[in-house]
């Protein structure tokens, strides 16, 4: 085995764990004060890390070139698409936590040092082509979510999501890791490509017990029904900035993990998970258009409307296609895009006195204080719902297309069915905020970082955002074609 | 010959101190106890050839779970003849337990005697062995092959630690009346006294 050959596929991972232990003494040494130049340098690296994906993506390096440490890490233009995304996402919490926490009193520069540790993770799990990369790059991106959730530890409703969070996701870990051992019990191996030679022809029992249940284990993580119970009480407990570093970057891995799992590791059984990722996909779609209509909360809100999206891009990976591949990735895109504007213009949504407007009531008549906040959050509740001409749309449109060219007619039909009910509460949020009486509660003013980002999504999923989508349907069946090598 | 004896001396001794750790009457006693059946254990395991488990259970069992145990017991005061009152009221539990537990054993033997499981096959084109011992053989594969998830390991190791750190380090706050000695003996009489001379009939201005 050529370590130098490893070691320069490895090399956004090598760089962002390097800056990881320096910003960590940084932040030993310089006290708390060092806070936002952490983050900046966190930024800082995030972006340098993203900039040496560049050349795999943009040319589609797939295959064995790509295969790092004998098969275990893969740096092909799939990984390379999620790990843009997800440092993307990483920058943009980055961006915003500062100010949430400084308001506090609360900053301190191992946050930005943990965030960085968990996208570490996540670019590893992404990568992952062998089931032990893919427990640790897990691991690694869980324990950092831990203790981000519980980082306002004199707030109980931070420690109990933390606290909430640390047991339901041991536990899940707890079913991956025993999928995971069956599986290797039953093959004798635990790489993908071994996994996949295996589970080829008749499966037993055992296989099949083992493929449910890292497939359970991996829907827990991407917060798929049945096993989303914890999502909007973490959502709903952790600091703000935290909640959407969570709808974000660890959506992105966590589902390009399973596509990976399950088109590589299970990519001859395709019949055997098919049934169980479009049961997850119809169930979260339900669940999560049902379950927002009564909320009051906002926070719970976007929680229920992660859980409604993660059903629609689970559509793509039911369609078990390049074509579904790609339109999964680029609804991926669009809603990282769109869930990170939505929840950026929640941390926005504060009074003079810094409290958080967290209701519906709160925010009623928004658009005669703020217009400027009401038309950008109005562009993204219309995006979320699927409304044309913004890009949710074309991103709902991709996947179902990519439904219907795989034989899923009904699936997509039911898809479509329910994404109108998900749209009654979006357009309720724009009807409250328009055609609302005015709250009393004012809406102080907020920072250049907060409205770079807003006015960045926004324009993202507006009409502009057509213009990139060609490029993006290029980069997205580059990425596609790197899981279907194989017969 | 000398290996049966040695094997003889450490499983009884595993027993005898197994059967102490649950009769001793002091529960540090216990704890001391179970610190000599680690030991005997590691040297069965020294008999059948695993010494790098031997070592795994000197370093890691005897090193710090026991030594942990230790601290817990000695430091939490823990009401064990209250414990033990309860013993007659939660013999049934116990009983039931222990009923279950006879119950895995039977079935576990039985599906044993049954025959094998259709598991995997090794592929048989594994590496040839490194090296002359378990522990240069483990260390040969997790510095070698497994080097990536070896040091991402650390990695998480690091994050688990700094956590700890972030959400219980509370910064030293001094106490209402707490003397700074050094601030007193820095403080000089020009810093803390003026000397006026006031004219007569009049006051001082401060």
């Amino acid at each position: 085995m050529d370590y130098s050959i490893s070691l320069r596929l490895i090399a956004p991972e090598i760089l962002l764990s390097v800056s990881g232990l320096v910003l960590l003494l940084v932040a030993a040494w310089g006290g708390q004060k060092t806070g936002r130049l952490v983050s900046i340098l966190s930024a800082a690296a995030l972006f340098g890390a993203g900039l040496m994906l560049f050349p795999t993506l943009h040319l589609g390096v797939v295959g064995p070139d790509t295969f790092a440490f004998g098969d275990q890490f893969r740096a092909d233009a799939f990984a390379a698409f999620a790990k843009a995304l997800i440092y993307l996402a990483g920058i943009g919490c980055l961006m915003v936590a500062p100010t949430y926490f400084d308001r506090l009193k609360a900053m301190k520069p191992e946050y930005p040092v943990l965030l960085l540790f968990a996208v570490l993770g996540m670019s590893i799990m992404v990568s992952a082509s062998d089931f032990l990369t893919l427990y640790i790059g897990l691991e690694l991106n869980s324990l950092a979510a831990y203790v981000l959730a519980a980082f306002l530890r004199n707030d109980t409703r931070s420690a109990e999501s933390g606290l909430k969070y640390f047991v339901l996701g041991a536990l899940a870990s707890g079913i991956l890791l025993y999928g995971m051992s069956l599986l290797y019990g039953f093959t004798g191996t635990t790489s993908f490509e071994g996994v996949r030679v295996a589970l080829s022809g008749e499966m037993s029992t055992g296989m099949l017990f083992g493929l449910i249940f890292v497939l359970a284990g991996l829907a827990f993580k991407i917060s798929a029904v049945p096993f989303h119970m914890w999502t909007p009480d973490v959502y709903e407990g952790a600091p703000t900035p935290v909640t959407t570093f969570f709808a974000t970057a660890p959506k992105v891995a966590a589902i390009a993990l399973t596509a990976r799992v399950a088109l590589d590791a299970f990519g001859t059984q395709v019949d055997a998970w098919r049934q169980v990722v479009i049961f997850a996909a119809l169930a979260s779609i339900l669940v999560g258009a049902l379950g927002a209509i009564g909320q009051q909360n906002l926070k719970r809100l976007l929680a229920y409307s992660s859980i409604n999206n993660v059903g629609f891009i689970l559509i793509g990976l039911a369609a078990g296609t390049v074509g579904g591949v790609g339109a999964m990735l680029v609804y991926l895109a669009i809603y990282v895009a769109m869930s990170l504007g939505s929840f950026v213009a929640l941390l926005m949504l504060r009074d003079e006195n810094g409290d958080a407007l967290a209701t519906f009531a709160d925010i009623s008549g928004l658009s005669a204080k703020r217009p400027a906040l009401a038309w950008c959050l109005l562009a993204l509740m219309f995006s979320l719902a699927g409304i044309p001409p913004l890009l949710g749309f074309f991103g709902k449109f991709v996947v179902f297309q990519a439904g219907v060219e795989a034989d899923m007619v009904a699936l997509a039909a039911f898809g479509i069915a329910a994404s109108v009910i998900g749209a009654f509460y979006y357009i309720k949020f724009v009807k409250v905020m328009f055609f609302d009486d005015a709250s009393e509660r004012s809406v102080a003013d907020s920072t250049t970082a907060h409205w770079v980002l807003l006015v960045v999504t926004t324009a993202i999923v507006s009409p502009l955002g057509y213009l990139v989508t060609p490029s993006l349907g290029d980069l997205t069946d580059k990425a596609a074609s790197a899981l279907f090598l194989l017969p | 010959m000398i290996q049966t004896i040695a094997f003889y001396l450490f499983a009884v001794l595993v027993i005898a101190s197994a059967v102490m750790v649950i009769m001793a009457r002091n529960p540090v006693h216990s704890v001391l106890w179970l610190i000599l059946a680690f030991f005997n254990a590691a040297g069965l395991m020294v008999l059948v050839g695993a010494e790098f488990i031997a070592m795994l259970l000197v370093v890691v069992y005897v090193g710090a779970v026991a030594v942990l145990f230790l601290f817990v017991v000695m430091m939490l005061d823990i009401d064990f003849a209250e414990l033990r009152a309860g013993f007659v009221r939660n013999f049934p539990l116990g009983i039931a337990i222990a009923l279950v537990l006879l119950a895995e054993l039977v079935l576990g033997i039985g599906a044993y005697q049954a025959g094998n499981l259709d598991l995997g096959t090794p592929a048989g084109d594994a590496a040839p062995m490194l090296g002359e011992s378990n522990i240069e053989n483990l260390g040969a594969l997790l510095y070698g092959k497994y080097l990536f998830l070896f040091e991402t390991a650390g990695i998480i190791l690091l994050v688990a630690m700094v956590g700890a750190i972030v959400l219980t380090h509370r910064p030293p706050k001094t106490q209402r009346g707490h003397q700074h000695i050094g601030k007193q003996n820095a403080r000089r009489p020009e810093d803390a006294t003026v000397m006026k001379q006031p004219e007569v009939g009049k006051g001082v201005e401060l």
